[in-house]
């Protein structure tokens, strides 16, 4: 499923709303969960799940091509743990 | 402090001027369709933030940490998600920016001294 069918499902069972709010109210959803971690938050949906950020130390790493050497700066990822409700449904078929 | 349930509402409510009931009812809706997309065993992508992919896990031996006792673990199916280039992107930036900040204040604070 892509965002635009998402979105397209939203809408059919929301016909109170226009598509077009639909589609704005997707993308204001994504924009906050994408700025709450951006800004170091955490994400926290009972039934779906959490997401947080990860730290990644500082690592020599190496080009591929050249074999050269090069430090890798420490860094956070964004991680996501399934809550239980999603865990137990994806597992039940 | 943790995004919500509660705070994606008031953002339709503040932003899109959705009413109350219908913003929470949205915010339900928006997670349900994507648990309905997994539990049926198809993926969901959703481009500029990530991919929820599906991963089967075969059968594997595990132990209880606490008594040692050994225990299957079953075959199982579990979601993995992917941050997209973009929200990664936008995760490294930001936490450039505040240790700079950090090692500028630490020079305030050593010049100060």
């Amino acid at each position: 499923m892509t965002k635009s069918e998402l979105i397209e499902k939203l809408s059919a069972s929301q016909p109170q709303l226009d598509d077009r709010d639909v589609e704005l109210a997707v993308k204001e959803l994504l924009e906050q969960m994408s700025s709450a971690l951006a800004g170091g938050d955490r994400i926290e949906v009972r039934g779906f799940g959490s997401f947080s950020l990860h730290y990644r130390p500082p690592r020599m790493g190496r080009n591929p091509k050249t074999g050269a050497a090069v430090e890798v700066p420490d860094k956070h990822v964004p991680h996501f743990k399934p809550g239980k409700e999603l865990r137990e449904r994806v597992n039940n078929l | 402090m943790a995004l919500t349930k509660a705070d994606l509402a008031e953002a339709l409510y503040n932003e899109l001027g959705l009413n109350k009931r219908e913003a929470k009812e949205f915010v339900e809706l928006f997670f349900e369709k994507i648990r309905a997309s997994l539990s049926a065993g198809e993926s969901v992508k959703l481009s500029g933030f990530g991919n929820f992919d599906l991963r089967n896990k075969n059968p594997r031996p595990g132990r209880n940490p606490k008594t040692g006792e050994e225990i299957p673990i079953s075959a199982r199916r579990v979601v993995t998600f992917r941050a997209s280039h973009k929200l990664k992107e936008r995760v490294e930036e930001n936490a450039q920016s505040k240790s700079e900040d950090f090692n500028n204040q630490a020079e305030l604070n050593a010049g100060s001294r």
